[in-house]
């Protein structure tokens, strides 16, 4: 019998991923194309694909730009875009919170804090120079995570959106002015790092791109094996226990696993905001809140989004490069009003 | 098959629960009554595994805390006072949850079980021309079907339930607590549920315990439990009076 309410979006899931992945890699390729030196579509594929199978790359092609400037960089975007939409839909199901994501309840701000203390410190890793860096990123996020949810806990034992985002709120505030503090009283190089703070994948390469992939793969792998626990959060925490998932430890690979990719994605590029927020919902409206549907499709939007936003703070106000977190922050701020409205009224 | 031994829960200095014991075994449908605050919910939360408590509650002679959280749902299914849903699942999502704890493993296998099972409680509840419904499309009455077809699916021994038609009208009243009943008539199972209307406990309980303060005032077969000195003395007035005018009205 066919009723009004029925969903219609389990069949139309699997064109719906073969259309992101298409949609995917085109603005892969026209992010690469674009720039302040333009280049067509087919040398960017010829260059990409003659270097893949080990073929000379004729020399009327700008080689140098594509391969070392442009396709490390439109890879460090989509791998970042990809993991911070992953992890803002996995924080939505977890907390079964639509508002929750990295920037809007202040786990970016706590691993950006990480990343400079690092930098002002020079705390580094033997062997590896930004590894300092990134290790602090993560600590600080998975640190500022639970201090967030600890706090909202304690006011709040139902973790109810508005506690969560409230106190997010305040701790990006808090961790905004310790920021400030530190780029005040640090050395030249530290204060020139400021517009990091907004994010940017200017001179990124392929070692930060391996970085990300690892990451990616290993954290984006946990949190795709964990479909059906996420939707058991995102109906109820009493629900999931009831069903039988070990909620105590679920949580803490969540949470832990979220922390590492958000604390590598900053330490890459600083804090992009409002990719996490925005980009579920928006794979949520084309597959659904099922997880196992939800996260690869999360995978695909963020990716693509920002490689648009890194697009247009690139070119829109050219020879100027905007930072990143500009246009998402923009576009998100937008986005964030519309569905904070929306789940009021839904509430 | 179930047992609490002397349990005992404290938030803080406050004792909610204060060593009560019980025993529930197959056939029985052990009701929890008392006023608000008596620490029923907690006394079901602490079964269910969300309450910290002092004592032993087993579950075929082992203590519960012993067994994993996929053990304990394979033999305990939960129903809650009242269940909301924030995203657009659909009834048959929420009801193939209820299988979880059969599905834990990359071999774990039994896909054809669970969509029998998810099928059966579909079926058993009446949700199987809204089984690809969006949740948020539902009514209250509709949506604690849905979460009583997922303990269904869930195939339990034991069924708990906190209050679970409190809030819905008496068409629907009637409809869980029929669906509970026959659910019972199956040999190897029992429930346990928290009520606050002691009609409803005397009609369809077979044992009854009655909590007041934490503390356990009486406990054993409904008509011995549910009397009116008890209930007096636990509620603090003369309840037999106010059911007797209560029902007058409809003589």
């Amino acid at each position: 019998m066919k009723d009004a309410r029925n969903l219609k979006r389990e069949r139309l899931a699997p064109a719906t991923y073969v259309l992101l992945a298409a949609v995917l890699l085109v603005t892969m390729i026209l992010c690469v194309c674009a720039g302040s030196v333009r280049i067509s579509p087919g040398d960017t594929v010829t260059a990409v694909w003659n270097t893949l199978w080990g073929k000379p790359v004729p020399e009327n092609i700008a080689k140098n730009i594509i391969l070392n400037v442009r396709l490390p960089r439109v890879l460090c975007v989509a791998l970042s875009g990809a993991s911070l939409s992953l992890c803002g839909a996995a924080m939505q199901g977890l907390l079964r919170n639509p508002l929750a994501d990295g920037s809007t309840i202040g786990v970016s701000s706590g691993a950006s804090l990480g990343a400079l203390i690092a930098m002002a410190t020079g705390f580094t890793l033997p062997g590896s120079a930004y590894g300092g860096v990134m290790v602090l990123a993560m600590l600080f996020a998975f640190g500022s995570l639970v201090l967030i949810l600890s706090l909202a806990y304690a006011l709040d034992r139902s973790l109810a959106t508005n506690s969560i985002i409230l106190i997010g709120v305040i701790y990006t505030m808090f961790i905004s002015s310790i920021i400030s503090l530190i780029i005040t009283f640090s050395s030249e190089h530290v204060r020139s790092l400021n517009f990091w703070t907004l994010g940017s994948f200017s001179g990124v390469n392929y070692d930060q791109v391996k970085l990300l992939c690892l990451a990616l793969i290993i954290c984006g792998g946990i949190l795709l094996h964990l479909g059906d626990e996420l939707n058991a959060f995102a109906i109820g925490e009493d629900n999931a226990r009831h069903v039988g998932v070990n909620v105590k430890r679920v949580k803490l690979i969540v949470l832990i696993t979220i922390s590492v990719l958000i604390g590598v994605c900053v330490s890459i590029s600083g804090t992009v905001s409002f990719v996490g927020l925005v980009m579920p919902h928006i794979a949520r409206m084309l597959v659904g809140p099922n997880h196992k549907r939800l996260l690869p499709a999360s995978l695909f939007s963020g990716a693509i989004f920002l490689l648009l936003a890194d697009l247009t703070a690139r070119t829109l106000m050219s020879p100027v490069e905007l930072s990143i977190g500009v246009v998402t922050s923009l576009v998100g701020a937008v986005a964030f009003v519309i569905i904070f409205y929306r789940t009021g009224k839904a509430g | 098959m179930l047992r609490g031994d002397h349990i005992t829960v404290r938030y803080g200095e406050h004792t909610v629960v204060d060593d009560v014991s019980f025993q529930l075994e197959e056939g029985q449908w052990l009701m929890l009554a008392g006023p608000n605050g008596a620490g029923k919910s907690t006394l079901i939360e602490a079964i269910a595994g969300g309450a910290v408590y002092t004592g032993r509650i087993e579950l075929g002679g082992k203590d519960i805390r012993s067994l994993k959280s996929g053990q304990l749902a394979r033999k305990i299914g939960v129903l809650s006072q009242k269940n909301t849903v924030s995203y657009a699942y659909s009834v048959e999502e929420v009801v193939g949850l209820g299988r979880y704890a059969y599905r834990q493993g990359i071999l774990s296998g039994g896909q054809d079980e669970d969509k029998e099972q998810v099928e059966r409680a579909l079926r058993l509840t009446g949700l199987e021309d809204l089984r690809r419904a969006s949740m948020l499309t539902l009514s209250g009455g509709e949506l604690q079907r849905v979460f009583l077809a997922q303990v269904f699916a869930q195939d339990p021994e034991i069924l708990i339930l906190d209050e679970p038609a409190n809030h819905l009208d008496i068409n629907y009243q009637q409809q869980i607590f029929s669906l509970i009943g026959d659910w019972l008539k199956t040999p190897g199972r029992a429930v346990l549920s928290v009520v606050h209307d002691l009609s409803l406990a005397k009609r369809c309980g077979s044992h009854a315990i009655l909590l007041n303060n934490g503390k356990c005032e009486a406990s054993g077969r409904i008509e011995d439990v549910l009397t009116p000195a008890n209930l007096d003395r636990v509620y603090d007035m003369d309840v037999s009076a106010w059911m007797k005018g209560l029902l007058s009205q409809w003589l």
